[in-house]
């Protein structure tokens, strides 16, 4: 586990940590700007120092107020990707990647040519920071985090500095090195988007402290965490196959634990694992099966819970059997369907909705990762 | 071409140029160090004594030398018993006051070079698992040398021109402390020496010349070679 107990007086928030997360997977720090979620990380690093508690990853302890331990920041063994690249601009991309590599100590299980493989890196190797792309920045950057052998990986918001474009550059080489290179991963980020992407833990933090924490989708079903996600992109997050395509249509359609959702069309191969985000306001709700509308996403469950938002809103989750679907809708239609807890209902979502943004590949830690291995 | 009178006077002001920079150097990165990135106490002070000689009449400057390191001041007795080391009357002599002089230029070129050095690049290499010392060796210093560089050019063309805290602390001694500016002074007070005067005056705006343009080249390199405008 990764302990995170700590509290820190900072300018303007007080930070008041206290989560434990596994060392394996993504886990995400999600929260508003100022929110502190730089600054957790920052204490996780050694660059700011609480004023008391604990941090803990393993079996390592960094920092511990009682027992008078602070390890100096280059001690800590750890990767840290920065929002802004902070490539050293008198060195070459190798010299930048080999920069950590050559201090880092002990065994070396990440190996120079699968990261260059990984990340894309070949063809920069010659070149100055200077003359990079933003986005081949971001893969210099994490490459050279990867190559100082941390047992974790820090990253701020690292793709919070590029385009859309970029963005969709970066944001698969992410994806692939928390799955090759079996690191945990603590990523901070504001996105819900790249969040349920890449994570499979989420911790949210507001107002400088941490009020959630657990698996991303049993977080992101749960209604009493929406008002923190933002009423516009909070929903359930669905694990997902694929199960088939259908060509002349241009949609596909995946397996989930109690159902199936028709999407348009991704490109991966059938039975490849794909995490779905629904938007609650993506969702309706209907007494009986509708027939006669355009939806096709139609799903029996049972409403769980209802609660009453701010202004016109009511969020109903509805349980599918094992998954919890939440529905944004007006508290008008909640009383004139007469929803209440137990209601059998049929959720729908439309398949226009499921778009790109909100359909991801979901790189679940295989259980048997197995380190790669260098070719010598 | 050049008369031995001349070539001598130009040579020993190439070496006191040279050995000044030197000389200034380690004292000019330490003190920009104290200034850009300590808090230490008495901080504003020490930025004034060391900018005092851009201020200061040169004579002022080459008067508190000789009665600090003269050979009768404590500090000049104790040179001179321990280490042999006699200022006075000495090319010694003309480095010192010629490194004083150009110390707060080379401090104000590094001290600029360090404060633009990104912090959080350092801090990035810390995580890269450097110690302190090591970023400073492999970070800081290698990102400082375009100030390095025009500091120390700075420097170098300052001592070349020296004249005033020299003649007052070093004296006028041919083959010991006449420098150019010196040798050129020599001339100018005696009888027909309007020549040598004119030669060597032009002979000294070449140098001064020379050394900006080659401080400028040097460090337009090194800031293309970071990646600066």
């Amino acid at each position: 586990m990764i302990e995170l107990r700590f509290g820190k007086r900072l300018g303007q928030v007080d930070l008041a940590v206290d989560v434990a997360v596994p060392a394996r997977g993504v886990t995400a720090i999600f929260g508003r700007s100022g929110a502190g979620k730089s600054s957790l990380v920052n204490a996780v690093a050694g660059v700011i120092r609480p004023d008391s508690g604990i941090i803990r990853v393993g079996e390592r302890v960094f920092f511990d107020s009682a027992a008078r331990i602070d390890v100096p920041i280059e001690q800590r063994g750890i990767g840290y990707v920065f929002q802004d690249a902070r490539l050293f601009p008198h060195l070459s991309v190798a010299g930048n990647l080999r920069y950590g590599l050559r201090r880092a100590r002990g065994a070396r299980p990440v190996d120079w040519h699968s990261v260059i493989e990984v990340l894309g890196l070949q063809s920069l190797l010659e070149r100055r920071p200077h003359h990079l792309s933003g986005g081949e920045r971001s893969r210099v950057a994490l490459g050279r985090a990867l190559l100082r052998q941390p047992a974790l990986l820090l990253m701020d918001e690292p793709l919070a500095s590029l385009d859309a474009p970029r963005k969709a550059e970066v944001l698969p080489y992410i994806e692939a090195l928390a799955q090759e290179f079996a690191l945990p991963v603590l990523y901070v980020s504001h996105s819900i988007e790249e969040v349920t992407r890449l994570a499979q833990h989420l911790v949210i933090i507001s107002e400088g402290r941490t009020v959630a924490s657990g698996e991303l989708t049993d977080i992101m079903s749960r209604a009493e965490h929406a008002p923190l996600i933002g009423r516009y992109e909070s929903g359930s997050v669905l694990d997902c196959e694929v199960m088939q395509h259908n060509a002349h249509y241009q949609l596909s359609t995946l397996r989930f634990a109690d159902g199936q959702l028709r999407v348009p069309c991704i490109d991966l191969p059938v039975g490849a694992p794909v995490r779905v985000r629904i938007r609650a306001r993506d969702v309706a709700v209907a007494l009986s099966r509708p027939m006669d509308v355009s939806i096709v996403n139609k799903m029996p469950g049972r409403v769980q819970s209802i609660t009453p938002r701010e202004g016109p809103y009511a969020d109903v989750v509805v349980d599918l059997g094992s998954t919890a679907l939440r529905a944004l809708i007006t508290r008008e239609s909640c009383d004139r369907l007469g929803l209440q807890a137990g209601t059998a209902v049929w959720a729908m979502v439309k398949s226009v909705a499921l778009d790109s943004r909100s359909v991801g590949f979901n790189r679940r830690p295989r259980p048997d990762s197995a380190l790669p291995t260098a070719p010598d | 071409m050049l008369s031995a009178i001349e070539l001598e006077a130009l040579l020993l002001s190439l070496k006191v140029g040279l050995a000044s920079t030197a000389l200034c150097l380690p004292f000019a990165l330490a003190v920009s160090w104290l200034l850009s990135r300590t808090r230490m106490p008495g901080r504003a002070l020490l930025d004034a004594v060391v900018h005092a000689p851009l201020v200061l009449p040169p004579v002022v400057i080459g008067y508190l030398l000789l009665i600090s390191l003269g050979t009768r001041a404590p500090l000049g007795a104790w040179l001179k018993d321990t280490l042999g080391v006699q200022l006075i009357f000495t090319t010694e002599g003309v480095v010192v006051a010629a490194a004083v002089m150009a110390f707060p230029l080379m401090v104000r070129a590094i001290r600029l070079s360090l404060d633009t050095v990104d912090r959080g690049i350092e801090l990035a290499a810390r995580t890269l698992g450097a110690s302190r010392t090591d970023v400073l060796l492999s970070i800081t210093l290698p990102m400082m040398l375009p100030g390095i560089l025009s500091g120390s050019m700075m420097a170098f063309a300052a001592s070349l021109g020296e004249f005033g805290a020299t003649i007052t602390f070093a004296s006028n001694i041919e083959g010991q402390t006449r420098t150019l500016p010196l040798a050129i002074y020599t001339a100018t007070q005696t009888p027909d020496g309007d020549a040598i005067a004119l030669r060597l005056v032009g002979l000294s705006m070449a140098l001064a010349v020379s050394a900006i343009a080659l401080s400028e080249w040097m460090s337009r390199r090194a800031r293309r070679w970071l990646g600066r405008p």
